[in-house]
């Protein structure tokens, strides 16, 4: 006899929303960086069109950007960051120890952050809409927040390969140093036009970049890329840092438990 | 009736070490098992390979006569280990409720904190607990999904005299529900006190497997040593009263039930003695009164 996965996963997925939330960093670079940043970059003349001849107004282009951002911010920061630290004070060997099945632990997490996302999503939405006057229709309110939410899931392998493979101390240098300049790089703060030609080149590569143009498409923005061919190319990060993850996974509980 | 947990024949190396030289072991129902033995003899190896921690290089483990990962197995297993971690930020109670749900019964939470003596610390979070009451933690994550076997890896290493005496007195309680343990420690009293039967293992072998009372039998005894200007050959130890004899750092060192007869007989023996020490053996001379000698 086991226990039931449903009210296991029920308990698993509490835990890590009680865990996320004690953590004041957690909701600091969720939930309040995100803020900062769009009052930087989205509230200098909000209602201005974003680049010469657009319709589309800098508040809303920036908080769309932001929204990616921060989305992929969640996913990686709580895989990446979580998962090394977690492995760092040898939960992970309680764990194994346990009935629980490493994946409801693992879909437990992917819950508490999609749940989290969500919330820092709507934070900044409201935001946005208060400070900048973004005004979308609910539609597309919905639109970009289910995009962003679907295409995460590359950012959850990514955060998931990460955290198996950095250790504890090094999880948040590893992170970031990885996160920033792919944000940048993609165009999520200034867009892409106006950086160095070398990085143009890379833009399109990065997966940041498919997962920006997700949100900037839904606000009328002709993006570079189609949403069909952005969704395919987030599905191909998926598949490639999911294939890391494995490796990493494999070769971390390899060397604990064999 | 199959064992609860069972070794056949299992080694265990890691690279060029060999943690365990071929152990077959039968922990049946009921049963309350210490395992006892220095550090590095092996005990963690051996429970790890029975929960199916580590895998055995050669032969297998079994537990409740499944695969030890089989979930089925596992969920009828409760265990406390000696390097591992709960989530910081969560409170004692949350944490206890969060492993409840991992087994199909579990005992109530009041219940949990009860038995294992953490009522004061019950809405504190884990980070803030000390030594002591991080290992009651543990305990309490080991036996609050109401397991039919538990293992205790180490259970009161780096507890002060007082929360050991407290914290064995709580394993006392749960052994008096019937179930089956197995604990490993490094110190004789606490095999005594705890267990009917203890397993005496070194340099990854099973040197005794017996009662309390016989291990401390073969224990009871002085530790004669002394040094010698010219070596003592085995002829002038022949039909001496020892259980073991060693030479270490220049000493010799004898282990027996009768230390006046035997320095009686060595000094009739003309055996030239020198710096001679007699004192109580403790557990390295039990090692040594149960291997007969030192390592070959």
């Amino acid at each position: 006899m086991t226990a039931n996965y449903a009210y296991m996963l029920w308990m698993q997925f509490r835990a890590e929303l009680v865990k996320f939330w004690r953590v004041p960093a957690n909701a600091f670079f969720s939930l309040a960086l995100p803020l900062i940043i769009f009052i930087f970059f989205g509230l200098r003349d909000p209602t201005s069109p974003y680049a010469p001849g657009a319709t589309v107004s800098t508040g809303a282009y920036i908080m769309a950007s932001m929204a990616a951002y921060t989305v992929g911010n969640v996913m990686v920061f709580s895989f990446g960051i979580g998962v090394a630290m977690e492995r760092g004070q040898k939960q992970d060997v309680l764990l194994r120890a346990s009935p629980l099945p490493p994946a409801i632990y693992l879909l437990a997490k992917v819950l508490n952050a999609l749940v989290f996302s969500l919330f820092a999503m709507v934070a900044l939405f409201v935001f946005a809409h208060f400070t900048a006057s973004v005004n979308l229709e609910v539609t597309a309110w919905i639109s970009l927040a289910g995009r962003l939410l679907l295409g995460s899931l590359a950012f959850i392998m990514l955060g998931f390969f990460l955290g198996y493979l950095a250790g504890p101390n090094s999880a948040p240098a590893v992170v970031n140093l990885i996160y920033l300049p792919v944000a940048f790089g993609s165009g999520i703060f200034i867009p892409t036009q106006f950086l160095p030609d070398f990085i143009r080149g890379l833009s399109p590569y990065l997966p940041l970049s498919p997962f920006a143009q997700l949100g900037w498409s839904v606000l009328g923005i002709k993006t570079a890329e189609s949403v069909p061919y952005n969704f395919a190319l987030l599905g191909a990060y998926a598949i490639v840092f999911f294939a890391l993850a494995v490796w990493a996974y494999r070769r971390d509980t390899s060397l604990k438990f064999t | 009736m199959e064992p609860a947990a069972q070794l056949v024949d299992a080694t265990k190396s890691y690279g060029a070490v060999h943690a365990l030289k071929g152990v077959s072991l039968d922990i049946e129902t009921g049963e309350v098992v210490a395992m006892l033995g220095p550090n590095g003899a092996g005990k963690t190896t051996s429970i790890s390979i029975m929960l199916g921690l580590r895998k055995p290089t050669t032969g297998t483990a079994r537990l409740f006569g499944l695969n030890p990962t089989d979930r089925r197995a596992r969920s009828r297993t409760g265990v406390m280990l000696q390097e591992s971690g709960v989530p910081q930020v969560l409170k004692v109670s949350e944490t206890i409720d969060l492993f409840r749900s991992y087994y199909p019964r579990s005992l109530p939470t009041a219940r949990v904190i009860e038995l294992a003596g953490l009522e004061e610390k019950a809405q504190s979070q884990n980070r803030d607990l000390s030594g002591g009451q991080r290992q009651r933690l543990y305990f309490a994550l080991a036996i609050c999904g109401d397991p039919d076997l538990i293992f205790l890896d180490e259970p009161t290493v780096g507890l002060d005299v007082e929360s050991r005496r407290a914290f064995i007195q709580s394993i006392k309680g749960f052994i008096e529900t019937g179930k089956t343990i197995v604990l490993t420690t490094h110190y004789l009293e606490e095999a005594d006190e705890l267990a009917k039967r203890v397993v005496v293992i070194d340099h990854g072998k099973i040197i005794a497997d017996a009662s309390p009372q016989e291990i401390k039998s073969k224990v009871v005894g002085k530790k004669v040593s002394f040094t010698s200007t010219r070596p003592v050959t085995q002829a002038e130890l022949d039909g001496l009263p020892i259980t073991a004899s060693e030479v270490k750092h220049q000493r010799y060192v004898l282990v027996t039930g009768e230390p006046e007869a035997v320095l009686r007989e060595l000094f009739r023996r003309g055996v030239d003695i020198n710096d001679l020490e007699v004192t109580g053996a403790g557990l390295e001379e039990a090692f040594l009164a149960l291997t007969g000698g030192p390592e070959k």
